[in-house]
């Protein structure tokens, strides 16, 4: 059994959060007597219980929130007993401030939830409490408080306890344990309450000095994600980091993910001698048998039972940020030590925290929980939330403002999945180019609609083919009637359109293919993606630069009288961005070049 | 078994702080938070060096017994340190005496702390602060962001999930990380007897020549100290929970002469540590309000 219990405490504001923790540090005599002077002196000035001593100033340290007679975020506080030593998350009860409850609720294995026996279950309960169940705690305290203000009634707590217990079965907690207090008067916190013989269970303190909330996370494989490499000179290399599961020993054979490659456990070197073994939690260094090639965010897992490896993901996410989460915006996502870029590609649906329900969703706005598919830029060495904390929760933070405004439980892989591997091909790219005698690549056109990509596109292509090139034009408008005719005009279709796109274009590229591609691809970082898959010199990319009145002038099909109508909307340069490249290979500016002038001018700059 | 896990957090943190960090410092006070940090970074990153520097924020009227410590560690570890004053501050003739312990401290540490993050342009300042201090620092995040002029907001802390820490920043901003939020005084002191960790011996009880301010025990480290008409130091065996300016840190008396001696005290305690710390009463809310200004 451990001896540092982690737990939090949460409910609906007012339900007496502050004023329980302030009891039982009172009680526990964790509250030294200037700390009690202090309080006897803020009770005087902010106190709200007359003239007794106002606990929940103990635990309320900012001055706002003492001056609101809030809790406005997340406090620490630390108490022990004889039997153990507890690190408590005191979080807040307001709506907005979920996000810093998620926060408690991410490091606790036990949660205290607060009801008032007058209000019973209330919407923040039931939001709490599906929180506490999606970050994995699996122990929760029911605290039925201020039981003096309903007389010591049995029925009540029995009430209460029963509509909770068969409210939050679904919730799949491994125990759910009732308890009728008075926080303000001490009933049934420390000591049993002389008022509430009725009750034969344990004391709130009773309690968790006995719950076994013991992970079985030794038994499992290793999963260690590598911080850092420390090469303090050129013999030694060992690689830093903390154990997220497993046990680790020298000799034992381990893979480094997502490489593949083997190894051997040589030693566990450590400041005053090598440890024989490390277990979960244990930082550690390790050093290896050979030379191999590794680098924080690999995860060093026991060789036979790797993870799972995956770049698209199905996910609960928690909004923790301002703006909302919309899809098809780019994120960096961290998960253990690894970072890459991310976007959202779905939203399969936003959860009602008061019946589980799945609602329809565009958008998750600030503390909605949803479902969503997330497409990173990178393979992940990865492992189900429900399965370990560290290797599949994961953070996604704002390009821009580097704020933290999701939390990610991973829940599976996607498509190109763990278990779907490239297949080598034993005919190379070289093979292909040697028979086709030719270099592939990829000329990405981009530019409003109306600006001449495709007559260019075209006009290039037969060129090509008359210089005895093997070619393809992928054309934006030609793409949608086939493989994207599912997508409409949204930013997140959109951005799915250019990654499916780009995603042909680089096969065909692979195929030997010069690939033609005219789309509009409006956004700037949907072009580094598509230019990302390819290798240097391997993609052009081609800034059709025609001026927004000149393309509504030509107007070849009508497009910008609609949009200009307002019956088409999301029309690029009309209601809808275009982002124009600020480092093309290649700018035409067709009001002063012809067609042909044009497509020289690609032609010759091609590999 | 609760040590092991804090260590192994601690470890965690650092390693993350110095992966993350461009130009990474180690805020080093000379006192026994600070000696149980350095003790950790040197598990974090054996065999290898320390990765980066200590800093000393001197601001001339520490305990003359900090100074030799601080020596000592030099030669045993081979840190590099560097110990920063503010200049501006002894050319104005600033004392503890004269102005207050509030505007000494905005003036010789708070000031002082930013003048040296400014003029080596750190990014990552780790540092020793615990969550069981006081009030608003069992509200602190690991790793607590600092706006342009490190200013500290409150509201616009980061969430911090698990043990994921996000340490992205843009160039005028910094964070401040602190591995050993989630420890408390008696930890400190186990982790002390169990490492073997070298601390001030002011720690420890001795017959020393101290007068009686504020309701409480200030030492007479040297003869800076203005005595009052007709005041006489006398020797009382008292030690120090915490060092800093020694005009402003108060020696409770104690008996307490060994490591063993002061855990059995501390688990025994009525008072808590910063008691004998005059700056954290001087105004309401004072230490939040130090914070919000850039203090450690």
């Amino acid at each position: 059994m451990p001896d540092l219990l982690r737990l939090l405490t949460c409910g609906s504001v007012d339900d007496g959060k502050s004023t329980l923790l302030g009891r039982m540090l009172y009680e526990t005599r964790s509250i030294f007597e200037d700390q009690l002077s202090a309080l006897e002196r803020d009770t005087r000035r902010y106190g709200t219980q007359g003239e007794r001593l106002d606990l929940a100033l103990l635990v309320d340290g900012l001055q706002a929130e003492r001056e609101q007679g809030i809790t406005i975020d997340v406090a620490y506080r630390f108490f022990s007993t004889a039997r153990r030593r507890f690190i408590v998350a005191d979080t807040p009860g307001h709506e907005q401030y979920t996000r810093n409850m998620t926060t408690g609720a991410s490091t606790a294995d036990l949660a205290i939830i607060l009801v008032d026996a007058r209000k019973g279950l209330l919407t923040q309960t039931r939001r709490h409490t599906r929180i506490v169940a999606m970050m994995g705690i699996r122990h929760v305290v029911l605290a039925v408080n201020k039981m003096d203000l309903v007389g010591y009634d049995q029925g009540v707590f029995d009430a209460i306890a029963r509509e909770y217990a068969e409210w939050a079965t679904p919730c799949g907690f491994a125990e759910v344990v009732a308890l009728p207090l008075s926080a303000l008067e001490g009933d049934g916190v420390v000591e049993p309450s002389p008022h509430m013989p009725w009750f034969t269970g344990p004391t709130l303190l009773g309690h968790l000095e006995a719950v076994d909330v013991s992970a079985t996370a030794d038994t499992g494989p290793l999963r260690l994600p590598v911080q850092m490499v420390l090469r303090p000179d050129a013999d030694f290399r060992g690689f830093a980091g903390r154990v997220a599961a497993g046990v680790l020993r020298p000799g034992d054979p381990i893979t480094v993910l997502p490489s593949g490659v083997e190894a051997t456990v040589r030693a566990l070197p450590a400041f005053g001698g090598d440890r024989a073994e490390a277990r979960t939690g244990d930082s550690v260094l390790v050093q290896l048998d050979r030379e191999v090639d590794v680098s924080r965010g690999d995860v060093l897992t026991t060789a036979g039972a790797p993870t799972g490896v995956a770049d698209q993901f199905e996910a609960r996410v928690l909004w923790l940020g301002h703006a909302d989460l919309v899809a098809g915006r780019r994120y960096l996502f961290k998960l253990h030590t690894r970072e890459a870029r991310a976007t959202i590609t779905a939203i399969r649906h936003r959860v009602d925290l008061n019946t589980g329900a799945a609602l329809s969703a565009q958008h998750l706005a600030l503390n909605d929980i949803g479902v969503v598919t997330l497409s990173v830029s990178q393979p992940m060495p990865f492992e189900p939330y429900s399965t370990n904390r560290t290797m599949g929760g994961g953070v996604l933070i704002d390009p821009v403002t580097f704020d933290t405004v999701g939390a990610v439980l991973i829940d599976f892989a996607l498509r190109r999945s763990g278990n779907l591997h490239w297949h080598p091909s034993p005919i190379t790219r070289d093979d292909r180019r040697a028979l086709m005698q030719q270099r592939a690549c990829c000329v990405w056109f981009t530019g409003l609609s109306g600006s001449g990509k495709s007559t260019i596109a075209h006009a290039l292509e037969q060129r090509l083919h008359a210089d005895g090139r093997f070619t393809y034009v992928l054309d934006g408008d030609n793409v949608r009637h086939g493989l994207n005719r599912d997508l409409g005009f949204t930013e997140a279709a959109r951005v799915e359109n250019i990654r499916r796109v780009a995603e042909v274009a680089r096969l065909m590229v692979d195929a030997g293919l010069v690939v033609i591609v005219a789309f509009i691809s409006p956004f700037r970082a949907d072009r580094a993606m598509a230019r990302s898959l390819f290798a240097d010199g391997e993609f052009v990319e081609v800034f059709v630069d025609t001026p927004l009145d000149e393309c509504e002038r030509r107007d070849p099909k009508g497009l910008y009288q609609k949009a200009r109508a307002g019956t088409l909307p999301n029309f690029t340069g009309i209601d809808s961005p275009y982002e124009a490249p600020e480092a093309p290979e290649i700018r035409l500016e067709t009001t002063a070049m012809a067609v042909d002038a044009c497509v020289d001018c690609v032609r010759t700059r091609l590999p | 078994m609760a040590l092991d896990a804090l260590e192994s957090e601690a470890i965690h943190i650092f390693r993350e702080a110095v992966a993350a960090a461009r130009n990474p410092v180690l805020m080093y006070s000379v006192g026994k938070d600070s000696s149980v940090l350095l003790h950790l970074a040197r598990k974090a990153f054996h065999p290898g060096p320390l990765p980066f520097p200590l800093l000393h924020i001197d601001t001339t009227f520490k305990f003359r017994d900090m100074y030799a410590h601080r020596a000592r560690m030099v030669t045993e570890t081979g840190a590099r340190v560097i110990a920063h004053t503010n200049q501006a501050g002894i050319a104005a003739g600033l004392s503890p005496f004269v102005h207050g312990s509030s505007h000494w401290t905005d003036v010789m540490k708070t000031e002082a702390l930013k003048q040296a993050l400014d003029a080596h342009a750190f990014d990552i300042a780790i540092g020793g602060a615990r969550r069981d201090e006081e009030a608003s620092r069992a509200k602190e995040r690991v790793c607590s962001f600092r706006a342009a002029g490190h200013r500290w907001d409150p509201k616009r802390q980061r969430p911090e999930l698990w043990d994921l820490y996000n340490l992205r920043m843009h160039d005028d901003e910094s964070v401040r990380v602190f591995p050993i939020s989630n420890w408390t005084e008696l930890d400190i002191w186990r982790y002390i007897e169990r490492e073997q960790i070298s601390v001030v011996p002011l720690y420890f009880a001795a017959l020393r020549p101290v007068v009686r301010r504020s309701g409480t025990w200030i030492m007479v480290d040297d003869d800076r100290l203005p005595l009052e008409p007709g005041e006489v130091p006398e020797q009382r065996l008292v030690r120090f929970r915490t060092l800093g300016c020694y005009p402003l840190s108060g020696a409770i008396e104690s008996p307490a002469a060994t490591v063993a001696d002061i855990i059995a005290e501390t688990a025994a305690a009525a008072a808590s540590e910063r008691q004998g710390r005059l700056i954290d009463s001087d105004q309401p809310a004072s230490m939040e309000k130090k914070k919000r200004e850039g203090y450690f």
